[in-house]
């Protein structure tokens, strides 16, 4: 089923007490897919998942899995695992028992049981592991585990509830790839709960961006990134720069903003908009060009850079992030690659100096508020 | 209860290891204090076991060896039966107050519920209140109320095993929930779903994730009762009846008419049976860890 | 899918299965009703009667007459054996809480400054006694202290005349102690070990002695294990008659004896003055309690 829909939320809203945790969200998951669901802590991503996990019930609206409604369904009936942001291995239990454990509730014969057991520990590489305890584990191989013991179970879908968030850097990154790799792999359909934006924008094939409750954007990493469709998303993904003022100029595609100091700035917008209207204009630091005053020629013809003052400078090593201050007390940063490998202090920017600030205006995004 | 606690707790600070001389000396004081602090729990203990043996028939001075105090012991059928009534008083509170109270701390763990708090200070009012206080209000009450069960039946009602057993299981419950609420904080409820994530439906989650975690809380508890009911003396006292003893009775009343090694000898006895059991629960629990 | 193969009666919830899946109000009942009712009925109801009686005349052959009487408040308010027995109850109480903590205190500072092995096997060795019997151990001490006993023999080994040490409040004392030791050393421990010690090493840097720091720094953070324990340890104390009893004889006449006798070995026995008796000392004990905690707890904040 290549254009199936895995697991579709339909008008959902829970409420716990006067709380409203999801605010009518509805999203269609495509089968095979690596979905993730991004916000930041309460904005009801968690819930959501729980929700289609089975362990709540929505308040309002309905779940479907394969069209099929399932918020009736409690959970040991729904072909659905979980993998738990603690992992919530069963302590008294080896791994071999942890891993087998939905095979052993669906009563399958042991033989094939101890056979399964041997493939799952091997799709995450803890052949062997079979007779340990989980307290005998680091967390990077509890989370596998976790995981194996979700897969053994053919899921139509598998839930991840935060699940590198205990690792540290280096691991994380790992199992960043090992993730994608096994969700190849084996082919089903992930749902991906997290509230790192790197870690969504790396692993996933779609990203639902949520605050509060709502589903504010659906879409691909580069969607997301390069046309955020409202100010949270734009903010909440990656570093950008904003501008704010009042629309003066509008066509079908752009459109010129004024800012309080007067200054008139330039971009490209997403959704109508109108003469007048209070927006405010994102580009992104690595979009933007800082140029020495004369190299002002090497800019396209029609361009009206802004004369800015270099105010802090950091030197990351692969890129220099400088922060410069337009107009009368807008703070600006500039992210650009230092490409070239020198230590000539004269091709380095410097506090204080003076620099042209551009950027095409396709690199700016005029969003409302 | 308060073991439990003791050991659950993370290690805040290092101990104070200390190479500084003058540190030392207050250590070696603590040391020399807590070495003779010991000998007062356990000398007269020591004590009493050996004068079980002596041949002195007052048992206050060491005159020879002799088992014939034991063997005495084996004769005395009152204490005998005192000694089974005792056990089957035991046994009997014990399973009811812990099946009682592993379900009272399943309750009062898993829910909230309007008059909670009323009824969680009623459970611990029994472990806080003096001993002679519940005892005197439970002879009342069975006084009371066996009065009027044999007014209205016209059967004669006494105090016996049934009221001791009665009164036992109430002031056991609420230490085995203590024992099983403590338990069950330690327990995360994330396992339960992950059983259910994985097929298991409430039973089987109950029966293979929840019961065996929970396990040793439980034991523990009925342990607790157990040697609640075995060692109880104050309530026991004043809710038996005529002809029906209980060890720890039993031995009073020897005690009050004439001090005589036999006593050491069945207090030696107890003894044993109770730190038999201390160890084997200390046993179990290492072992289930 | 799995969801098709599960039987219907399980996904209409029918029978029993089915109630107790759907209503979280029914499950709470099942497992509350046990334990509450035979709290209410084994306890709640027996104080209930206490209370009654507490306010009815004694009859003839020691039942109760079902006469309104506040007598026995007066009673117990006037007579001097009375007010006599509460105050050496209270007396006795404190001079056992004050010893039991200073002989506590000492020794959790030692155990909690072991190694965690050791400190296992001390706390252990600590509560054995308290799992034995407290009559054995109490008639241990009769052993000890009777006049041919162990100390006697000591006593006149080194050339000192006979002592009569058992029947005074002194071996009461004793055997209070020891019995409840434990339930002093235990909460102490457990606030120690919760206690940061380089909290000791900031107060040396800034200048208080080992004493200043023991009084200004470690004791009050203490204090609710010091409080936990002396609560633990005053109220049974306060309603013992066991160890007054036997070590003390009639010498010492403490409240439970005298709730035992007017009970029990009265002629008639009087119920009614007894519960009166016993409500006091409860309402006592309580206010006690409570304005302790008030007082620890203003001088925490």
């Amino acid at each position: 089923m290549t254009d199936g829909i895995a697991v579709e939320l339909r008008d959902v809203v829970k409420r716990f007490g006067d709380v409203t945790a999801v605010d009518h969200v509805s999203m269609p998951i495509r089968d095979g897919e690596f979905f993730s669901m991004l916000g930041p802590s309460g904005c009801g991503k968690t819930t959501s998942l729980r929700m289609i996990a089975g362990f709540e019930r929505p308040t309002h609206g309905e779940i479907y899995l394969h069209n099929k409604p399932i918020s009736n369904t409690p959970p040991f009936q729904r072909n659905v695992n979980t993998v738990f942001q603690s992992y919530a291995l069963f302590p008294h239990m080896t791994v071999a028992q942890n891993v087998g454990f939905g095979l052993e509730m669906k009563k399958v014969a042991r033989d094939e049981i101890r056979r399964r057991v041997g493939e799952a520990l091997d799709m995450v590489q803890l052949s062997g592991y079979d007779d340990r305890r989980p307290r005998q584990l680091s967390g990077g191989q509890q989370q596998r585990v976790a995981l194996a013991r979700a897969l053994i179970n053919r899921p139509d879908v598998l839930l991840l509830d935060e699940p590198l968030g205990a690792l540290d850097q280096k691991l994380r990154k790992e199992m960043q790839l090992e993730l994608k790799r096994l969700q190849e792999q084996v082919g089903i359909t992930f749902i991906f709960v997290t509230h790192d934006q790197e870690e969504a924008l790396t692993m996933s094939d779609r990203i639902a961006v949520m605050n509060a409750g709502k589903v504010l954007q659906v879409g691909t990493p580069t969607e997301i990134y390069e046309r955020p469709n409202n100010r949270f998303c734009a903010d909440f993904i990656g570093e950008t720069n904003f501008i704010s003022g009042k629309v003066v100029e509008a066509d079908a595609t752009g459109a010129a903003v004024k800012t309080a100091d007067g200054l008139v700035v330039r971009g490209q917008h997403v959704r109508p908009i109108q003469l007048g209207e209070h927006v405010v204009v994102s580009i992104r630091p690595e979009k933007a060009r800082l140029l020495p005053a004369d190299d002002a020629n090497t800019l396209p013809v029609n361009a009206r850079p802004f004369p800015v003052t270099v105010e802090r400078v950091a030197y990351i090593g692969s890129d220099t992030r400088i922060e410069v201050r337009l107009g009368a007390q807008q703070a600006f940063h500039v992210w650009e690659q230092n490409a070239r490998s020198t230590l000539d202090r004269s091709e380095y920017w410097q506090q204080g100096e003076q620099g042209l600030l551009w950027w095409p205006t396709e690199n700016a995004l005029v969003l409302t508020e | 209860m308060i073991e439990a606690q003791s050991q659950t707790q993370p290690q805040a600070a290092a101990p104070v290891r200390t190479t500084d001389r003058r540190r030392n000396w207050r250590t070696a004081l603590l040391g020399t204090h807590s070495v003779l602090t010991f000998i007062f729990l356990y000398a007269p203990i020591f004590i009493l076991v050996l004068f079980s043996f002596t041949k002195d028939s007052f048992g206050v001075r060491w005159t020879g060896f002799t088992l014939d105090w034991y063997v005495r012991l084996l004769d005395d059928s009152r204490l005998l039966g005192a000694a089974l009534n005792t056990l089957e008083v035991a046994v009997i509170s014990t399973v009811v107050s812990t099946i009682i109270g592993t379900l009272t701390a399943l309750a009062m763990e898993r829910y909230r519920f309007r008059g909670r708090t009323g009824f969680d200070a009623l459970l611990y009012l029994p472990i806080v209140i003096p001993e002679i206080v519940m005892a005197l209000a439970l002879l009342a009450f069975f006084s009371f109320s066996l009065g009027i069960v044999e007014a209205l039946t016209g059967q004669p009602m006494r105090f016996s095993l049934v009221t001791v057993t009665i009164s036992h299981i109430a002031f056991s419950i609420s230490f085995v929930v203590v024992v099983v609420r403590t338990s069950l904080k330690g327990f995360d409820q994330r396992l339960e779903e992950a059983a259910q994530d994985l097929g298991a439906n409430e039973w089987q989650t109950f029966r293979h994730i929840t019961l065996p975690l929970i396990l040793p809380g439980i034991i523990g508890g009925a342990l607790l009762a157990f040697t609640l009911s075995l060692d109880d003396f104050v309530i026991s006292f004043f809710t038996t009846g005529p002809g029906v003893s209980l060890l720890p009775v039993e031995v009073y009343g020897q005690v009050k008419r004439a001090i005589t090694p036999k006593i050491n000898a069945i207090s030696t006895v107890m003894l044993v049976l109770s730190m038999t059991l201390v160890f084997l629960s200390q046993f179990v629990q290492q072992r289930r860890q | 899918m799995a969801v098709d193969t599960v039987s219907s009666s399980e996904q209409r919830g029918t029978g029993l299965m089915g109630m107790l899946r759907r209503s979280a109000r029914l499950r709470l009942g099942l497992l509350i009703f046990p334990g509450l009712l035979w709290l209410v009925l084994f306890f709640a109801l027996p104080l209930l009667v206490i209370v009654l009686y507490s306010v009815l005349t004694p009859g003839p052959r020691g039942g109760v007459l079902f006469t309104f009487t506040l007598n026995n408040y007066v009673e117990l308010f006037t007579q001097d054996l009375y007010v006599n027995a509460y105050v050496r109850s209270v007396w006795i109480g404190v001079v056992t809480t004050l010893l039991c903590l200073l002989i506590s205190y000492p020794l959790a500072l030692y155990i909690v400054q072991q190694s965690p092995r050791w400190r296992s096997v001390l706390l252990f060795l600590i509560l054995i006694p308290f799992w034995t019997n407290f009559l054995v151990r109490t008639y241990a001490w009769m052993l000890i202290l009777s006049n041919n006993g162990i100390l006697n023999s000591l006593i006149q080994a080194v050339g000192l005349p006979r002592q009569t040490l058992l029947n005074t409040t002194g071996a009461v004392v004793v055997g209070l102690i020891y019995g409840e030791l434990p339930f002093m050393v235990l909460p102490i421990y457990a606030s120690l070990d919760r206690f940061d010690f380089t909290l000791m090493e900031a107060a040396a840097d800034l200048g208080a002695n080992r004493t200043r720091a023991f009084l200004r720094v470690m004791l009050p953070l203490t204090m609710p294990g010091v409080a936990a324990g002396s609560v633990l340890v005053f109220v049974p104390t306060v309603g013992q008659f066991v160890v007054s009893d036997l070590l003390g004889g009639a010498k010492v006449d403490m409240l439970g004896n005298l709730l035992q006798r007017l009970f029990t070995r009265s002629n008639p026995p009087n119920w009614p003055l007894g519960s009166a008796m016993a409500l006091v000392f409860m309402a006592v004990l309580t206010i006690g309690v409570v304005l302790y905690f008030r007082k620890t707890a203003e001088a925490e904040a």
